[in-house]
């Protein structure tokens, strides 16, 4: 049964997106979008709600039409076609599961409509259904479903297609947490081994890093950044990206140039770009500082303790500044201490274009 | 509630019952008081109209009436034989029919493309749809008459059934638009992308959802054409639908036989009504399933 959901591999589906816009009226939903997905490649779209999205997803599956720009899967133009001959599966956010078709109908309705022999229908109907465990639910209606259930149901009906290209808009959000946290990992595998191209779009960066070959973070109509979730992590490319990413947040702390590659952080000299003459912004993630005898000067002001780290937020130099430390710290507000950075992990950004300086 | 408050063995755990009970006790008798109002208003006259058909004509006049029907079907009898209203008959089913598919067939699509599209003029064209009852039928019913009867529809089934028919369009489309509208697009956007065409996705999906409330808004038409009685009494003489046959030969009848013939009228007007109720409510936002 494994690698029974392979596609053809002759069958590339790598997706180019070039140059994609979208007005809705007056309002610009998406500014020129320029975006490549390998073959067998895991993007995920991630950005905060209205952001364009789903939009961008739309486009691509053709249920809605670019402004300008065009969309090729496979090498093949495809934004004038329907979305049926596009090759592409869908999982909608509400899952879309027809309420007057039975699991094994839903799941079968595209074979159907392919015109595939019962036999066949019934095979991969079967397959797709036991490969997302809902074989003992054939015989129910959605009506009789839970919202976990519906969820396998949806994306059982997408794979049984055995697309090119899977896309899927929030297929978890609906869920509650812990069946998302499950169905993560499931689709995680399931997908792998079905080895197709997937889009996916979320608002839940937790998701994101852990399903993504590749993220791509919107913001605004744009995409500010597209890369691997250890990179965009690592290295946002800009104030954005760092901000959005990471529980809490990446700190950010006003840098004045003091010398060449030396800037004045909250009253410390710290290494720093040679290049720039501006104001910079110094930028460290709250997990990579430690209390040390040298660092930046911070008045404690709340103190979390989160069970396997200390969530402490201080005062630097009137900036609100978060760290997470070891839990075993007796901390308390008022507590005067120095937060030393991991050099290696500190980034800079340019407050004027918000981008990241090398 | 009112149990736990009188229950006067325990007067110190609760001293104070609640003041809201006696007014919410009175609201509650006025709700009820108005809805046995309003249900007898509707179904005593019924009442009355069944016991008298199945009375025999003696007893008609006589007063006062006996609630209990005496189960003489001689009314009914008569009516069976009465010269020309099978032909009636006739005529009003056909009316009703021809009624009942024209109006789904072009309330139906315009339903459709209320609920899925965005178009110029979409908010107007709404309100022309409601305008369309705004005009009383007698008003209209002189230059259709004159119109009818210089394209030669005057006195024919088709002719009525076209008139109906705008009476019960503007029905139609706003039933099938809120159908439509319960059906979410995401239904028919899996079917596009599953491979299916605009029209597939509206045969293998749509339809199956919304055949139930087609059906009932169809039934609707049926019993607006049904019922419809000036239009036909003005617009045709040989081919009589029912309404218009019996209000032209039982205006000198015996009171019995007005009595059966209201009946007559009534009955399949009732069963219709009642078999589309869920959909009416639905209609008109009271309940949605
Ligand atoms: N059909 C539409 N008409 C008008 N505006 C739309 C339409 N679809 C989306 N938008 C707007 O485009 C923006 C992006 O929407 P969307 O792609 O759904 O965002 P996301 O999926 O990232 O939350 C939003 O501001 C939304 O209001
Ligand atoms: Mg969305």
């Amino acid at each position: 049964m494994r690698g029974d959901l392979q596609k053809d591999t002759n069958d590339m589906a790598e997706i180019q997106i070039k140059n994609v816009a979208k007005t809705f009226g007056a309002y610009q939903a998406l500014h020129s979008i320029d975006l490549a997905i390998a073959d067998q490649e895991f993007m995920v779209l991630l950005g905060a709600s209205g952001c364009g999205k789903t939009t961008l997803l739309r486009i691509i599956a053709g249920l809605e039409t670019a402004s300008i720009g065009e969309v090729w899967i496979g090498g093949r133009r495809v934004d004038h076609l329907a979305p049926k001959d596009r090759g592409i599966a869908m999982v909608f956010q509400n899952y879309a599961v027809f309420p007057h078709l039975t699991v094994f109908e839903n799941i079968g309705f595209g074979l159907r409509m392919a015109k595939m022999p019962n036999d066949e229908v019934k095979r991969r109907v079967e397959r797709t259904a036991s490969l997302m465990h809902i074989e003992q639910l054939l015989k129910r209606y959605s009506g009789e479903l839970s919202g976990g259930q519906r969820q396998r149901v949806a994306v059982a009906r997408a794979l049984a297609m055995e697309p090119d290209v899977i896309l899927m808009d929030e297929p978890l959000s609906n869920l509650d947490a812990l069946l998302r946290l499950e169905m993560r990992a499931e689709l995680k595998g399931v997908l792998a081994e079905s080895k197709t191209t997937a889009i996916y779009v979320t608002h839940d960066q937790v998701e994101a890093m852990s399903l993504a070959d590749r993220i791509s973070v919107m913001h605004q109509g744009r995409i500010i950044q597209a890369a691997s979730p250890i990179e965009v992590y690592r290295n946002p490319a800009a104030q954005f990206v760092a901000g959005f990413l990471g529980n809490p947040p990446m700190n950010f702390l006003r840098a004045e140039k003091a010398g060449d590659g030396k800037w004045n952080v909250a009253g410390e000299t710290v290494d720093g770009p040679r290049g720039a003459e501006a104001p910079l912004q110094f930028a460290i993630r709250p997990e990579d500082m430690q209390i040390a005898d040298q660092g930046l000067p911070a008045q404690v002001r709340l103190v979390e303790p989160l069970g396997a780290h200390l969530l402490v937020t201080c005062d630097v130099d009137g900036t609100m500044l978060r760290a997470v430390l070891d839990s075993d710290l007796s901390l308390k507000a008022g507590d005067h201490i120095k937060l030393a950075p991991q050099p290696d992990r500190v980034r800079w950004f340019d407050p004027e274009t918000t981008k990241a300086v090398a | 509630m009112t149990h736990a408050s009188m229950a006067a063995p325990a007067p110190k755990t609760e001293p104070n019952p609640t003041p809201v009970t006696p007014v919410r006790n009175s609201g509650r008798y006025l709700y009820a008081a108005t809805v046995i109002l309003l249900c007898a208003w509707v179904l005593v006259p019924l009442y009355f109209l069944l016991v008298n058909t199945l009375s025999s004509p003696e007893q008609v006049s006589t007063f006062p009436k006996s609630f209990i029907p005496e189960f003489d079907l001689g009314s009914l009898q008569f009516f069976a034989g009465f010269q020309g209203i099978l032909n009636a008959l006739k005529n009003s089913i056909i009316v009703a029919s021809m009624t009942m598919v024209m109006s789904i067939l072009f309330g139906a699509p315009a339903g459709y493309a209320l609920s899925r599209f965005e178009f110029r003029g979409k908010e107007t064209f709404r309100v022309l749809i409601l305008l369309t009852r705004a005009f009383p039928l007698p008003l209209l019913a002189l230059p259709l008459a004159v119109l009818f009867i210089r394209t030669g529809l005057d006195d024919t089934t088709f002719g009525l059934a076209l008139v109906h028919t705008t009476l019960a369009l503007p029905f139609a489309v706003l039933i099938t638009f809120s159908l439509f509208s319960g059906i979410p697009v995401e239904l028919e956007e899996a079917a596009w992308t599953l491979g299916c065409t605009r029209f597939t996705a509206f045969t293998k999906v749509v339809l199956p959802l919304i055949l139930p409330g087609i059906t009932a808004s169809a039934i609707f038409a049926f019993v607006i054409s049904w019922n419809e009685v000036f239009a036909a009494a003005v617009l045709t003489i040989e081919n009589r639908t029912l309404t218009a046959f019996l209000l032209q030969t039982l205006g000198e009848a015996p009171l019995h036989l007005k009595f059966a013939g209201g009946f007559i009228l009534v009955v399949p007007a009732l069963i219709f009504i009642f078999a589309v109720r869920k959909y009416l409510f639905s209609m008109w936002g009271i309940a949605n399933r």
